[in-house]
Parts: C-alpha cells; structure tokens; sequence
C-alpha cells in the first residue's frame, strides 16, 4: 500500500477503498498484504510501531479472502484490509506482551472479541504494536520493548499509551490501527501523530480479551488516516458482546451514514476552561476548528465546564486503584515471567518486581494505598464522587449542546526523556482526554493544523453517552476544513 | 496538609501489592507516591456531600447468561504457559501462609 | 419477617452448657458460615462445567483462569439458586452488587475474588432448628470458588510440604456464603445448625449436600463467656471441619481450650485456628505479618443485581415446603396428640427427614389416625424408607383403619406392612393370606378373665383407680393372645370388665 522508503509515501487509499477494490476484484487482498509488509519492514527498524508481527496469520487470510472474491462469495466489508492492533489485545498463538517483560512470550489460547469480528470482516491481522506498558503511560516510552518513534520527528514521542498504533498509521504502514482508552491513550496520540482516533461510548465495543487496565475506564478504538476510515473500523468492531457484562445491549452505531450531513443547525460548545490550558498552537487550532464547524452552518458558543479539571486527579486515584486489583494475576503461578524463589510469596514479589517497569510498580502502589484499609474513604471514594459531579457537568451541558470541542493535548509532541523525571509532568498530557472517560462518553480526534515546530495538531469533539452520530458528523466537518498536510501518512523525520 | 509517605508505608505497600523492593527504592517511591498524592489532594477537600459515588458509567442491570455449558480449553491450552506444572497441575514452591 | 434470634438470652428448648466436659459454668456461644456450592450446570461466571472429580485443570477456560483479557458474566441459575436459599432462610432479597476481595494466593486465579461485600443478595433471616429454636441469618451472599491446592512433600500438610499443585477445576464454582448469628449454643446445637440448613439447601434444590465431596464447607465461630453474662467473649475462627463429627468435637476442644485460658487468667486472642481431626486438637494457623486488608471496591465487570418480582417468581416458582414448614404441617396433624406423646416431636422430625411426610398428610387425608399414621411411619416405614417413600397412600391408610378398628393387632399390622412395603398389594388381602383375623369379642373377654384371676392383687389395684397397673394387666393379655390383641381393644375390654 505504500511504494517507498525513508521518503514520502504514496497511498493506495484508505481502508474503504482497499475494501471496496478488493471487494470488486480489482486489488487482490494479497498483494495489499504485501505492501504492508513491505512498508513494515522497510521502517519498522527505526520506529519500532511494531512488537511481532502476524504474518502468516495475515498471509492465510489474504489467500482466503481473494478466493472468496473469485467465487462469488462475500469477503466483509474491511476485506483486504490490513490491520494493526495495540498489544494489549489478545490474539490467539500470536504473542500479547502489553510491553511487558512480565508478559514476554505470552500467546493466548483465544482472540479477542473485536479479534474475531475484525477477522470476520476479512482485515488481514498484521501485527502488534507497541504500546506503554499495560497502557499505563502518555509517550510509549514505558515499554520494555522500547519507545516508539514519532514519524513526524523522530526525536519526538509519539503519544501512548497506543503510541504503536497511532505512529504505524501515521507513517503510512497500515491504513487503520486498533487502540485502546483509559484517559485518553487513543486519542492523545492520535493528535501527536496527525491522525484520527476515536474512543467509543463505555460499552459499545467489546472489552474481552482486552487486557485490563482500569475496567470501569477502558475501551477499545479506531486509528485512521480519514473519519470515513475510522468510521467503518468502528462499525466492524461495535456492537452488543455476551462475553462482557458491560456491553451495551446495541447494535453497532452507524457512523458511516451521517459522514455528508454537514453541520447546519448542529449546536457546538467549545471548551473554554480547556484551551486556557493548551498551547497557543493547540487552542488556536480549536477556535479555527469552531469557525470550520461555525461557517457550515453549526451553533457555536463556549461553554465554561470548571469542573472537568478536576477529572485528572479522580482519574489518577481511580484507575490505579483498578489497576492493582487488575494486575494482581500476573503474579508468576499460570504464565509469563517467574522468577524463582523457595516460597510462593517471595516468588511473587521477585517476579513481579523484575517483571514491571517503573510507572507499573508506581501505580501499583499508588492504587493498593489508595483502596487500603484508612484511606478508602479519603481517596477512593471521594475520587468516584468526583467523577459524578464531573458526569454531571457534561449532563448539563449537552442540554444546551450536541458536541463539544476542545483541545486533544496540551501542546504537540514532546521530545524523549523530557517529561520522564517527573510523572506528574506526564500525567497532564490527559488533562483535556480523562473527563471523557470518567463520563463513559466517546471522544475523537481530528488532525486540523501543524503547530510547533511544524507537528501535528489535533482537535478534540466530544459528544454525551452513544452521541457516536453527532460526533461524527461534527468531526467530518472539522475534518473537511482542515488545511492540507495537516496528517499523515509521513514519511519518516528525523528531527532537524 | 497531604499525606506524606514514609518507606516504611511504602514497604507496607509492597508487601500488600506483593512487589520486591529494596530499601532504596522504598525512599525514591515514597517520594514520587508523596509528590502524587499531593497533587490529587485537591479532590479530597472537594466538597461533594450529598453526592453519590459512581462505580459504573453505565445504567446496565442485571445482565446473566443462561446456564448452558461452553467448550472449555484443552489442558494443554490450559498449561502451556506454565513456568513450572506437574502431573497436569500447576507448580508452585512452598505456601507459606494458610489460605485467608 | 425477620426472625433475628437473640444474641444473648437462653434459646427455648436449649439447656445452658453448664454441663459440658470442661466448661463448667460457661456459655458456648457459636456462629456458623457455611459455603454451599451450588448446584448448577456450570460455573458462575462461564460456561465451564461444574462438576466434581474431573481430571485435574479440564474444566477451564480463559475466564475461569483469569487469563488477561478475560471478564465474567453472571450465571443466571446461580442467582435464582441463591434467591431460593434466600427465600428458604426467610431473608430479605434484595438489590445487590458484587465485589472485588483482593489477596494473593495460589488457587487464586486472578489475585482478587469476586464477592458480595456490603450489598449482598440475602439478609436478615432465620433457620428454624427442629426443637424450635430459631438461629438468625445476618446474610446469604453469592461468589466464586477458588482452585485446589495440594501439598506435595511433609505429610500433605501445608507447612511443612515441599511444593505444592493447582488444579483451576473449581475455580469458579458457585457458591452461597451463609452466615448466622451468635445465636448458636455449644456443639450438639451447632450439629443440628449445620445439619438442618443442610436439609434446606437439598430440599430448596441449591446444592447435592455433599459433605464429603466439598458441596457444603463449614468454618465455627466459638467464643465462650460465664453463664448469666451477656457479653460476647473474643472468638475464635475454626476451619478444616470436613463432617458433623469434626464441628461438633472441634467446638468442644476449642471451647475447653479457651475457659482453660480465661482460667488461668490469660486472654483469648482473636485469630484463625485449624481443626487436626487426627490429633483431636485446633492449633493457631501461622498468619502473616499484617492482617489481610482485603481492599473492597464494586466490581467494575459486573453490574448490579435487582431481583424484581419477576426474577423472583421464576426462581422460586416449583420450590418444595422446606423442612421446618413440612415439619409443622406434620405437626397440624397429629394436633394436641403431639404434646402429650412420648417422642411425638422426634417422630415428626424423622418422618420429614426421610421425606415420609407427604405419606402421612395423604393417609391422614384418606380418613387414617394422624397420631398412628405418625407412629406408624416413624417407627416401621422408616426402616425401609426406600420403598416407604413408593407406598400407596390408599393402601398405607386402609392397613391403618384396619388397627384402628381393631381388626388387627398392632403386632400384625407391623407385619403387613413390612409385606406392603416388600411386596406391594393390598392390606386386607395380605391380612387374610397371612391368616390374621382379630380375636373376637368373646375369646378376648376370656383371656382377660385368665389374666385377672392370675393376678388378683394387680386386679385390685386397677379396680382402685391405679393407671400403671392397667398397662401391666394389658401387656399379660397382649402375652396370652401371643400378639393377636389389639393394644385398644385390650384397655377396652378391661374398662368393660371393670364396670
């Protein structure tokens, strides 16, 4: 799909119109396969999206898909796509590390549901990207597989914790990538690399067989180079599970259908408390983008939502808190890393200390204080507390709005190393990205400028519980009136 | 006035989380957990009576399965990635402590 | 309706404890939690089997093991089982959620259990013992069972064992957690606890009952106080009670152990204590360093649990009379009768225990004797309680109007029983191939005239107004019939000669 290397790269097209040829026999899904590969091996090298790759997985499918398009039968609507998931996500006899060395080598005995469905929709399965380690990080730099490099400059992040996916699409090796959100791990990355990402309602898509990091916060979403892309990625995944209780008993939204209605009458609020926050690049970005959605036809106002602030320090007592409980399991009896000892406790705790990194081991701890005995009330509780005045200020204000618009990120792509001293410092890369996820809402962002030192820019729309339509239809609008060359695929770029 | 950890509520913790760490590391945790804790102090003197927790964000009740058997895994599905397993059966060294 | 027993006062029909070995002048105050596995098809939150005695880890799937990505989903029978036990312990059903119990152990597949923490299911209900006595139910919760552990090296025992091996088979098992009340009085009463609620979880259809098998699980609670003091004394945990026999020799052990200490003048530590059944002593269980700080929060995987009416009606609709209610429809019967026999409350028990009792309303229902009918199914049906529970109802009251009528003696009714029983047919037909007539009017009135002038002085004494000696008078004629009087016609025809 991409015809060179260490240069600009030259697309086939996006993931509807891989689809749509291969579906009309006019591009075989093997050799769609092959470009992939080709663009893979030929970057991988210096911006390791890649964790291992799925090739022969891929391989039998493609040959199954181009044999159905001979006969006659129906390949699904992604065939011949190539897809790249966050190794976070379970695949069946293809290693799922989350970038841990506590889980190095492990391979599943089964796939993941959106796995499943994306297979059943005839997407080659390519291979698993880096990611920070069990998504607990905002630049992939936790990774014990080490960091992923942004295309964009490569001396820079390229976002996380699904820093992987999001560069992989950037860089042209994959038309759409799967992630996954907890407070912003999608998006936030997608802003840094100029790409679309999307984080669904809580419950529209499927979380089994996605490794666990904080439940009541998590999902799973879309990469893409265009919203159409990520639109029918999403569409290919949603939708009602019986395997997760949490799955919203719904069919799949369908987003791909409201892409041309334009914004006429739409009722818009921009985020003010947010862009106050942001860079000049990044709030900047955000008013051109209301002017875009306001000139076709929409309702702009601001809209002062003070409270959302409060989300980041509810999120970092929460999702530790669920964190610690969720990785208890990796504790060297069943799988992954042992390490050995006479007794079982001491084995646990030797195993589990050389098998997580630094920011695991933190919030780890951070998360069994916080649940413990004296402090539940102080800081659990409160934090849950916190999370329904934040619902609730979203309630009120999608009385008055459809969507809502705010930065993704605080400024553009930081360099390696430079927030690593203080995690606090990292921590506030999800400050605009985290109420969104404390609320169970979806979010999305759109690539609509070039900033700082020429790096990409993403606007954020925001919609209330299962608005995906509404978002969408802003997204496209805002996407419509971006300048060009404000998203990839880039070549890679080394830093000047 | 946050609350400021000391290693020894950061061995505490380790033992509880079941995490080896040394002495030093204590104090380079206890630091950072200290430095957290004190930024996300402002939620705690939020004030949010009458405010009721949320543990879900969804509205979902009483989601069940029928009790109809599933296939389960093979057992060498089951043991394959087993660092140590006998006789069909995981491996583990000595228990020390009785079951809770 | 709640029937909380009192934690305090001295439960009806329960003598103090003053008298058991080595705890004179206290008070053995227990509470009892027993886990019951229940009786599903399959696991509570997948669809693995759930069965005993498979071949170790073949009845597991990524839930079940907690691999990484794995979630659970609510088995609905579980809950429906769990609303019946509810409703059999008369609790209060009512909206819950569940709930993460972090800690680490091996059989532990995911280092947390799912549990119900502080809205359970089940509250505030009662089990009525046979006695009468009513033992309270502070709540009835749902979770998950973990794996199996087996000690490899040093006996089998934990401490001193080489290594040890999972087997994941159980590993999310269903089960109820049941917890009482301290309302429970020394070991005979616990024995009848654990042995009535285990009647109600059979009879509700929640769980096979098992003991052995490790369907029902019992840990005791004992603490012990002086009598007349209504205080609480420390308690300690007791586990590893694997049959009626252990609870009841554990708590007298530990109850001895704890007045030995309060004695001598120590104190009773507050801990978890293991029952050596071998060695017929509870030894304190090596605890860690720090207690267990569980770390509750709501389980984000799951939601809650609202059982509505409907969830209700669907999971107790069909549900038997449990015992103490079949207990008290036997009871009804037999009316004021029961008070003044002789072990008419044993015989009650026994015939719900065998499940005797639905013969008994049925003959009673045909036109039968209610206290016979009791007696009759207690003490001769239930030697064979197989076949009594296929009796014909018709039959079983027609041979009963036979020896109420005095057409048979008891003694011959026994036998045509045994023959109903054995062989099935008809009461009268049996009586006529066995040759059993009653004796008539007049050959009974000559035997009596035998035994009065046998016994001239016993004669008197019942002309005086002696009732004793009537039974006396009455076992001679019975003696003389060699069987073939019937008991009432015999005190009937010594009224008649009396006048």
């Amino acid at each position: 799909m991409t015809t060179s290397v260490g240069g600009a790269t030259e697309p086939v097209g996006g993931a509807t119109e891989i689809a749509a040829r291969v579906r009309a026999g006019e591009l075989s899904a093997a050799s769609v396969l092959d470009g992939a590969l080709a663009a893979i091996e030929g970057r991988d090298g210096e911006l390791h999206c890649f964790n291992s790759l799925m090739g022969e997985r891929a391989r039998e499918r493609a040959t199954e898909i181009d044999r159905m398009v001979e006969a006659g039968q129906d390949p699904g609507a992604l065939a011949g796509v190539p897809v790249a998931l966050k190794d976070n996500i379970c695949t069946r006899a293809a290693p799922t590390t989350c970038s841990s060395r506590i889980l190095e080598g492990w391979t599943p005995p089964y796939d993941a549901t959106v796995v499943r469905r994306l297979a059943a929709a005839g997407a080659l399965l390519v291979g698993k990207t880096n990611l920070d380690e069990f998504a607990m990080g905002s630049s992939t730099e936790n990774s014990a597989t080490g960091p992923t490099r942004n295309p964009w400059d490569t001396s820079r992040v390229p976002g996380g914790s699904s820093g992987g996916s999001a560069a992989a699409v950037a860089a042209g090796m994959v038309p759409v990538a799967l992630g996954s959100d907890t407070g912003g791990s999608i998006r936030q990355p997608a802003a840094l690399c100029g790409v679309v990402g999307v984080k669904p309602t809580y419950g529209v898509v499927s979380r089994y067989g996605l490794v666990a990091f904080a439940s009541s916060l998590d999902q799973i979403g879309p990469f893409a180079l265009t919203v159409a892309d990520a639109a029918a990625v999403l569409e290919a995944i949603a939708g009602h599970d019986e395997m997760d209780s949490t799955s919203l008993e719904l069919a799949a939204p369908r987003c791909s259908e409201v892409l041309d209605d334009g914004a006429d009458g739409l009722r818009v609020g921009v985020v003010s408390d947010f862009l106050a926050d942001a860079s000049p690049d990044c709030a900047s970005a955000v008013r051109a983008a209301a002017e875009v959605l306001a000139a076709a036809g929409a309702k702009v106002d601001d809209v002062a939502l003070p409270e959302l602030l409060h989300g980041l320090s509810a999120y970092y007592l929460i999702a530790p808190a669920e964190a610690s409980s969720n990785l208890a399991r990796y504790d060297g009896v069943r799988y992954g890393l042992r390490v050995d000892a006479p007794d079982v406790e001491t084995m646990n705790a030797r195993t589990r200390a050389a098998g997580f990194g630094a920011e695991v081991k933190r919030r780890v701890m951070l998360g069994t204080y916080v649940l413990s005995a004296g402090y539940y009330d102080a800081y659990y509780a409160q934090a849950q507390r916190v999370r329904t005045i934040v619902a609730r200020a979203f309630a009120r204000a999608y009385g008055h709005f459809d969507v809502l618009l705010a930065p993704t990120t605080p400024s553009v792509a930081f360099a390696f190393g430079s927030k690593t001293d203080d995690p606090l410092e990292m921590y506030l890369a999800d400050l605009f990205t985290i109420p969104t996820n404390l609320a169970g809402h979806p979010a999305m962002s759109v690539p609509f400028a070039l900033g700082e030192a020429g790096l990409p820019v993403g606007v954020q729309v925001l919609a209330p519980a299962l608005g995906e339509r509404e978002m969408f239809r802003a997204a496209a609008v805002v996407e419509a009136g971006a300048p060009p060359g404000v998203r990839g695929p880039v070549g890679t770029r080394s830093a000047r | 006035m946050s609350e400021q950890l000391s290693s020894e509520a950061v061995a505490h913790i380790a033992r509880l989380a079941r995490l080896e760490i040394t002495a030093e590391e204590s104090a380079t945790y206890a630091g950072q957990l200290s430095a957290i804790l004190e930024h996300v102090e402002a939620v705690r003197r939020l004030d949010t009576a009458g405010v009721p927790p949320t543990s879900h964000a969804l509205e979902l009740r009483n989601v069940l399965r029928a009790d109809e058997p599933r296939p389960c895994l093979e057992r060498d599905e089951v043991l394959a990635g087993a660092p140590r397993a006998e006789d069909g059966r995981f491996l583990v060294p000595r228990i020390l402590g009785e079951e809770p | 309706m709640n029937g909380n027993g009192s934690g305090s006062g001295t439960p009806a029909g329960a003598p103090a404890r003053a008298g058991e070995a080595g705890v004179e002048g206290y008070e053995i105050v227990v509470g009892l939690e027993v886990h019951c596995e229940l009786a599903t098809a399959t696991k509570l939150f997948c669809g693995c089997t759930n069965a005993f005695g498979a071949l170790a880890n073949t009845h597991v799937c990524p839930v079940c093991l907690g691999l990484p990505g794995s979630l659970p989903v609510l088995n609905r029978r579980a809950v429906e089982l769990a609303i019946r036990i509810g409703r059999a312990l008369h609790c209060e059903v009512r909206p819950s959620t569940f709930h993460r119990k972090n800690y680490f152990y091996p059989d532990m597949p995911k280092d947390y259990q799912i549990s119900q923490y502080d809205e359970p299911i089940n509250v505030d209900g009662y089990l009525e013992l046979p006695d009468g006595l009513r033992v309270g139910i502070e709540r009835a919760h749902i979770e998950e069972d973990t794996g199996k552990t087996t000690h490899v090296g040093g006996g089998g025992r934990i401490h001193d064992a080489d290594y040890s091996l999972v087997d994941y088979n159980r590993a999310g098992v269903p089960l109820v957690e049941i917890v009482s009340r301290p309302d429970v009085r020394g070991a005979e009463q616990a024995r009848a606890y654990v042995s009535e609620l285990r009647a109600v979880l059979v009879a509700s259809g929640a769980s096979d009952g098992r003991m052995e098998e490790g369907s029902l699980r019992v840990d005791a609670n004992v603490s012990v106080r002086p009598l007349g003091s209504d205080v609480l004394g420390t308690r300690c945990e007791v586990k590893n009670l694997n049959s009626l026999r252990s609870l009841g020799r554990a708590i007298e052990h530990e109850a001895a152990r704890q007045v030995a200490l309060l004695e001598s003048g120590g104190r009773v530590v507050q801990e978890t204590r293991h029952w050596n059944e071998a060695e017929g002593r509870t030894s304190s269980m090596r605890s860690k360093e720090e207690a267990n700080d569980y770390r509750y929060f709501s389980e984000p995987d799951l939601v809650p649990l609202i059982p509505d009416a409907d969830l209700v009606e669907r999971a107790t609709v069909g549900m038997p009379l449990m015992p103490a209610a079949r207990r008290k429809r036997v009871a009804a019967l037999v009316g004021d009768a029961l008070g003044g026999e002789a072990g008419a409350a044993d015989q009650v028990a026994t015939v719900v225990d065998l499940g005797l009792d639905d013969l008994v309303v049925a003959a009673v229902g045909l036109g039968a004797d209610p206290s016979l009918a009791l007696r009759r199914a207690a003490n001769e049906a239930a030697q064979r309680p197989e076949e009594a529970r296929r009796l014909d109802a018709t039959a079983f009251s027609d041979l009963l109007g036979l020896e109420m009528t005095s057409k048979l003696s008891s003694t011959q009714a026994k036998t045509v029983l045994a023959e109903l029983l054995d062989h099935g047919g008809e009461p009268e037909e049996i009586a006529r191939r066995l040759g059993y007539e009653a004796l008539s009017f007049d050959e009974l009135a000559g035997v009596v005239d035998d035994v009065i002038a046998a016994h001239p002085a016993e004669w008197e004494r019942f002309l005086g107004g002696e009732s004793k000696v009537a039974q006396l008078l009455t076992g001679q004629v019975m003696k003389a019939t060699k069987g073939r009087a019937n008991g009432r016609a015999v005190a009937e025809a010594l009224e008649a000669r009396r006048g």
